[in-house]
């Protein structure tokens, strides 16, 4: 009882909280919101992944072309009870007549892909995604500097990122997962350290062709998923993660095409330290590339497919390479996604389902969701996140995570 | 005799052109079509740009109400009838804060539509296939929102009578292609001096009427007829949308340039407070 009068209170503040206001002429914008999000898993027991409750504010300033922005989570998630605080994004910008600068944490996305990312080479969260987190979770902020430049010919975005930060993987004691070394407790992180030579860089050019939006892309950094090697193959007593050095060139365009939205996207990732694809621990060279389609078929529901491809080169050192034991990579990795979305009530109730499916490694996840809008500021969401396939393919291994989620957020 | 005969028809004929022409003039004033599409001008795009705060009121059978409050900024790109831009920045309510909107739409031609989701910072395309498709939630679509081809309709007009003391048009428009709408017919009360509808009203496939549109308050800005409050009431749920346009300017010299990724990826505050 205590708990509701309180959460109430804390509504009524919170209203309160919401603010625009302008002071000597800086504008002030607060907001935010409480959320309580729950995953309890579905198979294999009924503990929970995720159960938490959580409060973000977001605090914007500006004056006469300069900004600043946070946004700031705190957090207890009862799972590990602890209470947390993460800052999402904290920068400051500066506007000028055909330049800005971005500078400090923030997120960036990249590509047309959706849920698929090649040229979005900038970190992610996957453990949020499959426990059921909102997808904003999915990306996570980077410390960085950003400069764009705007010309009548091209737009052009360029990023330095002195601060490395790796992908958030699924992994235990939350997530029951396949691990080839899973006898091998001892485990070090090796993280690029903060230097001029480790500076990540990425360069984004853009422009509208004939109505179509392309960009052409270029990395030069680190594969932000670790590579993995024993000390001693032999007889292993430690494993060292690591990140090995990746450049990615890339493109893509996406326009209206047959009623619809159509998306190309591709990339060539030069893996800079196993160019000759003999080091087992690291990925060797690879093409990715996606096609995509989303159309609106009928009022308020629209359906996009995308067809994903991965082709390895080196392919056949990859194998004589492979340690004994360990699960084969396909040289061609295929992944399909679906789309549904529904609304439905004016907007207030969206039914959504998405599906991975890989015809090459015969592996899956579904993602069916309802949202419903309560009020202007109250919404909730009830969804589920099945996986499915071989133990050793990518969604596979997440199979004794089947998970239902709930979200309820209040939004100030 | 002959001669003078021949010279009287060929010096009347002239007039009776004239007399002839006077007379189609005076029965029908108008064509339908073209005060259709002189009304479409007036109401969709008056001024070569518009700047307006836009508040709307969606609200329930049983009175509850939703808010969404943005700002619109629209552009013609040629002169009426042709391309336009649009651009808004919504305020309201907090789960689409600081989202950003832009429409190019293109006459005859699905328009390009772009969204801009701040929480990832990703801009995305929409695909704009369905204008039928509601506007944010409310009970305008996005065909009521930014006009719907003239030329989709065969259009006749009905009578012409007093509508709320003003000498309107009355004009019975069908669509060519039955499921390029959800109406099977429109009737709209279309005022004879500015142009604009002052009422619609619209039926459903099996001739009920179903949505009724009202321009509750017009007001001149800048001498152009504004309609600055309006309602779109679906009078079978009972499910009503306000909409109110504040701090309406016209010819305000919006650049070109506001209509890209750039701007919908940081506002321009000029333009959107």
């Amino acid at each position: 009882m205590i708990k509701v009068v309180g959460l109430l209170f804390f509504f009524l503040s919170s209203s309160v909280l919401a603010l625009d206001v302008s002071l000597h002429g800086v504008d002030i914008s607060l907001g935010g919101f409480l959320q309580g999000n729950y995953t309890p898993r579905i198979v294999d027991g009924n503990d929970f992944i995720l159960a938490e409750e959580r409060f973000q504010l977001k605090l914007e300033a500006s004056y006469s072309g300069v900004s600043i922005f946070t946004k700031t989570d705190v957090f207890y998630d009862a799972v590990g009870n602890e209470v947390g605080f993460d800052i999402r994004e904290a920068y400051l910008d500066y506007f000028s007549k055909l330049w800005d600068v971005r500078v400090g944490r923030q997120i960036i996305t990249w590509g047309v892909g959706d849920l698929i990312f090649i040229n979005d080479v900038f970190p992610k969260d996957f453990a949020a995604f499959f426990e059921g987190r909102p997808l904003e979770y999915l990306k996570k902020g980077v410390d960085a500097f950003k400069f764009d430049l705007y010309l009548n010919v091209i737009s052009m975005e360029f990023i330095l990122i002195p601060i490395f930060e790796r992908d958030t993987l699924p992994s235990p004691p939350r997530f029951i997962i396949f691990d080839p070394f899973s006898q091998i407790k001892d485990r070090e992180i090796e993280e690029p350290k903060t230097n001029l030579e480790n500076t990540q860089i990425a360069l984004r050019l853009y422009r509208n062709i004939l109505g179509f939006d392309a960009s052409l892309y270029i990395y030069k950094g680190f594969f932000l998923i670790p590579a993995v090697e024993p000390d001693n193959l032999a007889s292993p007593t430690k494993l060292i993660l690591f990140f090995p050095r990746l450049a990615v060139y890339g493109a893509s365009l996406q326009g209206s095409v047959f009623s619809g939205v159509l998306s190309l996207e591709g990339a060539y990732y030069d893996s800079l330290d196993d160019r000759n694809g003999d080091d087992p621990a690291v990925t060797n060279s690879q093409t990715k590339f996606l096609v995509g389609f989303q159309r609106e078929l009928w009022r308020d529901f629209t359906a996009e497919f995308q067809y994903s491809g991965e082709y390895m080169y080196e392919y056949g050192e990859y194998l004589q390479t492979l340690p004994p034991g360990f699960p084969k990579q396909d040289r061609f990795r295929q992944l399909m996604t679906l789309r549904l979305t529904q609304f439905l009530r004016y907007q207030t109730l969206r039914l959504s389902f998405f599906a991975f499916f890989s015809p090459s490694g015969k592996d899956y996840m579904l993602i069916p969701e309802v949202r419903y809008n309560i009020t202007d500021h109250l919404w909730a969401a009830l969804g589920a996140n099945i996986f499915g396939g071989k133990e050793t393919t990518f969604f596979g291994q997440l199979d004794k995570n089947d998970n239902v989620y709930i979200v309820l957020r209040y939004e100030f | 005799m002959r001669k003078i005969l021949c010279s009287i028809v060929i010096l009347a004929f002239p007039f009776f052109i004239l007399i002839l022409s006077h007379l189609s003039y005076s029965q029908a004033n108008l064509p339908a079509d073209e005060i259709i599409r002189r009304s479409q001008a007036a109401f969709y795009y008056p001024g070569t740009d518009m700047k307006a705060k836009v508040l709307m009121k969606l609200v329930t059978k049983d009175g509850r109400e939703r808010i969404r409050d943005f700002t619109m900024l629209r552009k013609n790109l040629d002169k009426e009838g042709g391309e336009q831009r649009y651009f808004i920045y919504f305020y309201k309510p907090p789960d689409v804060k600081d989202m950003t909107f832009m429409v190019w739409k293109y006459p005859g031609k699905d328009d390009d539509r772009w969204l801009f989701i701040p929480a990832i910072k990703l801009v995305k395309r929409i695909a704009a296939s369905d204008k039928r498709s509601s506007f944010v939630g409310s009970d305008f679509s996005f065909e009521d929102v930014s006009g719907r081809d003239a030329e989709e309709d065969n259009h006749s007009l009905l009578k012409e009578e007093m509508f709320n003391g003003k000498d309107t048009y009355v004009i019975k428009s069908v669509p060519k292609n039955e499921g390029s709408a959800d109406y099977s017919y429109k009737v709209s009360w279309i005022d004879k001096e500015s142009l604009i509808p002052l009422k619609e009203e619209y039926y459903d496939k099996r001739g009920e009427l179903y949505k009724v549109f009202t321009a509750d308050v017009v007001k001149e800005i800048q001498d152009f007829p504004t309609v600055t409050k309006r309602t779109m009431k679906n009078v079978q749920s009972g499910h009503r949308t306000e909409v109110t346009f504040e701090e309406v300017g016209y010819n305000n010299g919006i650049g070109d340039e506001i209509f890209s990724e750039r701007y919908l990826r940081n506002p321009p505050q000029k333009w959107i407070r």
